[in-house]
């Protein structure tokens, strides 16, 4: 009897042990081999750096691809008091705007540099949608290297696509508003007489990657959505989606539905560039902000620019032409080969794919419908190469493989859909989950897509993760597209909302000249303190400068007596340290700031206001080294007026004589 | 009945064996690398240190060199003075003074540019981040930096 017992125990513990080696995880329906699809074991790097938008946290997320591990967050239009960004003195300047210190953004594009139409690994741009700005991302440190501001805009959606060698990084404003030179104080219900829009066309100088306002298209009063350049026979040409055509200033969601067709407008910027040499663009004041990082002195400046170039084209007849599109476009995509145009109207059940060299055709021939406000309405069927029917609901936006084939999101039926472009056949079709909104095809924009996985960003996340309260994360999910199905192979949850990404292959990021360190030889801050010898406290009046170097694992100075209520205490901190991944933090008791992260060879500043007397300690933040917790020190603060002399140390303790008679009464 | 406890037996290690040669595969891809960067001291020379240097490569010359010296103090107060006094009394790492005397010069630089490697591997060295406990940074000294510290120390060590 017992020794059944144990034996049926035995046979129950084998049963177990055989059913804990199949897989617990409920995806199995997935697929056996997706997990391995996905998996990039401890210590292995991805195949694939993914640049995803942040929304509205403002900032840019970098993932890897396929493992969906997050890399870094890098700040680029909300401060981070994690790495003290728009804290420290020396980035302040980078959030400034012609509205003053504008501390949050709303980012929803990214867009990598290219040269010949192929993704070049130098830097990344980014849109801010609220405040409209543009900004560069050096892909060496993977820090925002510059932001500009943009005038005559308001709400900077369509943007920040670019040209095939990145001449340019266009952005269109999503608002129509009177231009910044009239005045603006007008009836809303104006807006057909006093509302404009605005294109600009930021140049980007190839060598240092800075930008400038070459000009800005002035075009009637409409919504611009989205963007793509033409390549390879297309270059020269840029296609705009725009909404609104109806002109509506209020209730847009039925007022600016009221037409079948909007336009998909296309600019012909090689001619606008003849334009401009011709002297026919008109300079108008404008107040934009201009701000650069300077990697040697470790500090951005910001400069107040006043004026920028605009050509109007509605006098300028042969810069722009419209296409009609269905149904309030929104994505507006250009395949690999520059051939072909796909516009996406958010309530079509249709996609319109239409034809360069047939645009050129009807232009050429004068096909045309009538004018919008001055500029020559195409003939559809004129520019159209061709539907595809009936693909699904809500199309948003379009990638493509390079091997004859896209991909368009259906953000109300929450699918991606492949179909062939040459005979506008629906492929493939798999669900997303949920309400898709933008696709990425790592090179998915260029002449060169590599086209082993998609990914999808989605707005809705519902049941998909463990419950979190009301609000919830968005998600990205990646497919596997390498075969003729379209396969699910890893779902993970993304930082603010995301909307459109790039990815490129990891090799063209990684061995791009990756800085590790700042050289202390180069550092030319101001108040950088160059070895420990250098290290001192000086005053100027009400505002204490500390030069003060950090190494493992000590500041210098690390006692400081003197302050005095009603000091500014400015605290330069230059991280001696000159090996790779070794940042030391600062912080200091009370300082209505954040910390800084001070990467080694760099020098960044707190300012720190004390409000009251007495002791205050200040710590390292990012764990050194085995003696971090002793990474410490204090400053003395004295009252107003107090005789107690400026004085610094480290590494001299107290003397209880000495003490005596320092003690402040 | 011993003849059913030996087949249910089996079966229990025929499960697990299964499931160990499972989680064996998955391991030993994982560590594939981590396998190789373990440490080895076998071949470690504890006199020359491991790195670019030899002492035929050095050539130290007999007298010392002041102007390589003044340019090592210049390097020393930038990226090692905050750890390294010049005396003998320890502040984060030793005092420099006798370390000439004690290291080899082929040891000394090599370990002022690739500290993390003979930390690993050096006996000496690990004993003394025993009691220093922290890790000399690698502080990316160029050939010419960590020659001329070289011979500051050279310089230091010969002052009385």
């Amino acid at each position: 009897m017992k020794s059944k017992i144990f034996y049926g125990f035995l046979l129950l513990g084998a049963i177990n042990l055989i059913s804990s080696c199949k897989p617990k995880n409920p995806s199995t329906s997935l697929g056996a081999d997706v997990a391995s699809k996905a998996y990039v074991p401890p210590g292995k790097h991805d195949e694939y750096y993914n640049f995803v938008s942040g929304g509205f946290s403002g900032q840019m997320s970098v993932y890897g691809l396929p493992s969906g591990r997050l890399l870094r967050v890098v700040p680029v239009f909300s401060v981070d008091p994690e790495k003290g960004w728009g804290y420290s003195e020396e980035t302040k300047p980078m959030l400034t705007t012609s509205h003053g210190f504008v501390p949050w953004d709303d980012l929803h594009h990214t867009e990598l540099s290219q040269t010949n139409g192929e993704i070049n690994g130098k830097w990344i741009f980014a849109n801010a949608n609220n405040t409209p700005r543009l900004a560069r991302i050096d892909l060496k440190t993977f820090r925002t290297a510059e932001i500009i501001e943009l005038p005559n805009s308001g709400g900077n959606h369509s943007s920040p696509f670019g040209t095939e060698n990145s001449e340019y990084i266009v952005a269109g404003t999503r608002f129509s508003v009177p231009p910044d030179n009239v005045n603006g104080d007008v009836p809303i219900s104006s807006y057909k007489q006093n509302f404009k829009g605005h294109i600009s066309f930021v140049s980007v100088n190839q060598e240092s990657g800075e930008m400038n306002i070459a000009f800005q298209l002035k075009t009637p009063g409409v919504n611009f959505d989205l963007a793509r350049c033409g390549r390879a026979k297309s270059h020269g040409w840029f296609f705009f989606s725009c909404y609104n055509t109806e002109q509506a200033n209020t209730l847009l969601e039925v007022n600016a539905s009221q037409k079948d067709k909007d336009f998909i407008m296309a600019v012909n910027w090689k001619k606008a560039e003849e334009y401009l040499k011709a002297g026919k663009g008109q300079k108008v004041t404008a107040k934009y902000a201009h701000n650069v990082y300077d990697e040697k002195t470790h500090s951005a400046t910001s400069k107040m620019m006043n004026e920028v170039t605009v050509l109007d084209v509605s006098e300028l007849k042969d810069i722009c032409y419209m296409i009609p599109c269905p149904k309030s476009p929104h994505g507006c995509d250009v395949d690999p080969t520059g051939e072909y145009i796909v516009g996406s109207g958010k309530l079509a059940a249709l996609i319109p794919v239409f034809s360069f060299d047939k645009l050129q055709k009807a232009i050429a021939d004068k096909a045309y419908d009538g004018e919008y406000e001055g500029i020559p309405v195409v003939k559809y069927e004129a520019a159209l190469y061709g539907e595809v029917k009936k693909p699904g609901l809500g199309p948003l936006h379009t990638e493509f493989d390079g091997k004859g084939n896209a991909y368009t999101s259906f953000f109300v039926s929450s699918e991606v859909v492949k179909w062939n472009i040459k005979d506008l056949a629906v492929v493939d079709r798999v669900p997303t989950f949920y309400s898709v909104g933008h696709l990425c095809v790592p090179g998915g924009n260029t002449r060169k897509p590599s086209p082993k996985y998609l990914i999808a960003y989605n707005k809705i996340t519902k049941d998909r993760y463990l419950p979190t309260g009301p609000e919830l994360s968005q998600s990205a999910q990646l497919y596997d597209i390498s075969g003729d199905k379209m396969q699910m192979i890893l779902d993970f949850p993304t930082i603010g909302e995301p909307h459109y990404a790039q990815a490129a292959p990891a090799e063209l990021i990684k061995n791009n000249g990756q800085l590790k360190i700042f050289k202390i030889a180069d550092n030319s801050h101001p108040y950088v303190a160059k070895g420990e010898g250098e290290s001192k406290v000086v005053r100027e009046g009400n505002k204490v400068h500390v030069y003060m170097t950090s190494i493992r694992s000590h500041f210098s100075p690390d006692n400081i007596e003197g302050v005095r209520l009603g000091d500014e205490v400015y605290f330069h901190i230059t991280n001696l340290e000159q090996d790779w991944d070794v940042p030391h933090g600062f912080a200091v008791k009370g300082a209505n700031n954040a910390e800084l992260l001070i990467m080694p060879g760099e020098t960044t500043t707190l300012k720190w206001v004390p409000d009251r007397t007495g002791i205050f300690p200040m710590y390292c933040t990012d764990f050194c080294s085995a003696l971090h917790q002793e990474m410490q020190g204090y400053v003395r603060v004295s009252p107003a007026g107090s005789k107690t002399a400026l004085s610094f140390s480290v590494g001299k303790n107290s003397n209880p004589e000495e003490a005596k008679g320092t003690e402040s009464k | 009945m011993n003849f059913k406890l030996s087949l249910l037996l089996l079966t229990f290690i025929v499960v697990l064996t299964a499931c160990e040669n499972k989680k064996d595969k998955i391991s030993k891809t994982v560590g594939g690398d981590a396998a190789s960067a373990t440490p080895t001291t076998e071949n470690y020379d504890p006199k020359r240190g491991e790195g670019k240097y030899t002492e035929a490569s050095l050539n130290l010359g007999a007298t010392i060199d002041d102007a390589m010296a003044e340019s090592g103090s210049k390097i020393q107060g930038v990226k090692c003075s905050s750890c390294h006094k010049l005396g003998t009394e320890k502040l984060v790492g030793p005092g420099w003074k006798g370390v000439t005397t004690r290291r080899t010069p082929s040891w000394i630089m090599n370990f002022i540019t690739n500290p993390d490697p003979m930390i690993n591997k050096d006996p000496e060295l690990q004993a003394q981040l025993e009691l220093c406990l922290v890790r000399m940074p690698n502080q990316n000294l160029t050939d010419d930096d960590a020659r001329h510290v070289l011979e500051f120390m050279r310089k230091n060590d010969a002052a009385k």
